[in-house]
């Protein structure tokens, strides 16, 4: 099973390492990562496995959106199918 | 890996232009709950809803959670409580407080069901449920009721037509103390659809399987962003602008209606591909027509682009969803849309033109309060209008008219929530009492024979 995290907010030193980190700690392995700053907008997409994750999507949603937030970002944690459904035929 | 792009246009639909599953209901047969005895009647039905819908809610928002859509209502419909409770000697009224009470057990915000099917004529139970709705209305918060009045192959039932324009009246004064709000939750129907999700008009048909998930899409905002971004374009191509959103919105419904009835060990029922405004600023109809051009929301050309917006809608949809039903279309409710109401206090919009867009989308007179001193006759009439579009156009119409119990066109009334505002909208005084009391069956128009 897989999902897509997406990380938008101010650019600043350690965003991927703090998000990675969350991800390490549940057991989550980042399948591919596209990375970009717009002026000072950061913009990250990930695509992970959470299939071997310790704890329930739901809950590392909650977890990167409240570690997010302590560095004013927004992080949306959302299953890869969304996705899939709404852009692939 | 899938394109940023993509997801990041998602993303926007969710977080600024409100993309949402506006609601799963989940349909719940009641025929094996019938008794003689009233009691016994309520009590297998709240065991039975609470049972099928125990985890209803929980299993709602475990999907929100992870697919990272929001689902705003989650809602159960039921068989119609005049067949359920056809044998059982008593008052009907009970079995809406029964529902009310294993509504709010289970959490969920409203029930449909109360309802009776009259469309060619009344059986005792119909009449002694549809004598029961004032009551039913007024001594419930979760209850909403419908009453079919007309098919395109039976006619419309006149008399019930008549009958429904005095209930009207009585529910309003039942609930004058709330600005008569027991008749928001009250819809008179032709042609009414066995799975539609929304209310106040959902109930589940008797074809229906035990148990099936209906899901109700949304989006006007974000069909309204996809026109802004569209700029000058000619109208072929607007019209391919919204099949494409459509496609993208309901796609997001048939993933969350699978997941939905897998987990609740339901049937797949249907997507409604309906766009249903809220009050929030952005998400209305009333503002997409303004963005395909018009000035105001109920100019001349109003009608067209409904036309349009509502065939595109659909023809997005049907592609992305393997079952479509319910309402399926463009919704016109006017306390419901910011839009809709600003067009209403520029005196732009009236009830003629409203009847008029009807014609060519879902639903029908929907969400308008009317005065308080509003004759039930007049109300059977805007009835029986707005039922014939229905009856002739092969399609659902509905009716759902406030008369404000005390108070008078210009004035405004607020219900809050999704409900929003309405301002009181001025109907025609004339009296067409006579043609209301003469009763009877308006026969099936012709091309309803069509075996």
């Amino acid at each position: 099973m897989r999902a897509v995290i997406t990380v938008i907010g101010k650019d600043a030193v350690g965003i991927i390492a703090e998000v990675s980190d969350v991800l390490r700690k549940h057991n989550v392995n980042i399948l591919d990562i596209s990375q970009s700053v717009f002026t000072d907008l950061f913009a990250m997409v990930m695509l992970v496995d959470i299939s071997k994750c310790t704890v329930g999507l739901a809950q590392l949603s909650d977890t990167l959106n409240e570690r997010g937030k302590t560095m004013g970002l927004t992080i949306h944690t959302m299953h890869e199918d969304i996705f899939n459904s709404m852009h692939r035929i | 890996m899938l394109n940023t792009f993509d997801i990041l246009e998602t993303i926007k639909m969710i977080s600024e232009e409100h993309l949402d599953i506006r609601t799963i209901t989940l349909g719940i047969s009641l025929i094996d709950c019938a008794s003689e005895d009233m009691k016994r009647c309520a009590s297998k039905i709240y065991d039975k809803i609470t049972k099928r819908a125990e985890r209803l809610v929980a299993v709602g928002e475990a999907i929100e959670k992870e697919y990272g859509i929001p689902i705003i209502n989650k809602r159960i419909s039921v068989t119609p409580i005049s067949l359920v409770a056809a044998s059982a000697a008593g008052d009907m009224a009970e079995i809406a407080r029964t529902m009310d009470k294993a509504a709010e057990a289970t959490g969920v915000n409203f029930i449909g069901g109360y309802t009776a099917l009259v469309h060619k004529g009344m059986t005792e139970a119909d009449k002694r449920l549809i004598a029961s709705l004032p009551e039913a209305l007024s001594t419930t918060e979760r209850v909403c009721s419908s009453v079919n009045v007309a098919t395109t192959k039976s006619g419309i039932n006149m008399d019930a037509v008549r009958e429904m324009g005095e209930i009207i009246k009585r529910t309003a004064e039942a609930t004058k103390d709330r600005d008569s709000f027991g008749c928001a939750k009250l819809v008179v129907f032709a042609n009414a659809p066995e799975d539609n999700p929304f209310m106040a008009g959902a109930f589940h048909g008797v074809g229906e399987a035990e148990c099936a998930v209906n899901v109700g899409v949304s989006g006007p905002g974000v069909v309204r962003a996809a026109i802004r971004r569209s700029g000058n374009c000619n109208l072929t191509e607007l019209a391919d602008v919204i099949k494409k959103t459509a496609f993208k919105i309901t796609r997001m419904g048939q993933l969350v209606a699978k997941e939905a009835s897998a987990r609740l060990g339901a049937s797949f029922g249907i997507v409604d591909l309906s766009l249903a405004p809220t009050p929030a600023v952005g998400d209305s109809v009333a503002k997409i027509l303004e963005e395909m051009g018009l000035e105001v929301a109920g100019c001349h050309g109003t009608t067209a682009c409904l036309a349009m917006l509502n065939d595109a809608v659909k023809k997005g949809g049907i592609m992305a969803s393997s079952h479509v039903g319910g309402l399926s279309g463009a919704f016109i409710p006017v306390s419901e849309d910011a839009g809709m109401v600003e067009a209403v206090q520029k005196g732009v919009l009236n009830i003629d033109k409203l009847e008029a867009m009807t014609a060519v989308c879902s639903v029908g007179l929907d969400m308008i309060a009317i005065p308080g001193d509003t004759s039930a006759e007049i109300i059977s009439a805007i009835i029986a209008d707005e039922i014939s579009i229905g009856v002739v156009n092969n399609k659902t119409t509905a009716v759902r008219v406030i008369p404000v119990y005390g108070k008078k066109a210009g004035e405004s009334i607020v219900f809050g929530g999704l409900w929003g505002e309405a301002p009181i909208m001025p109907v025609h005084p004339e009296s067409p009492a006579a043609f209301i009391h003469r009763g009877g069956r308006i026969p099936s128009p012709v091309h309803s024979q069509r075996n």
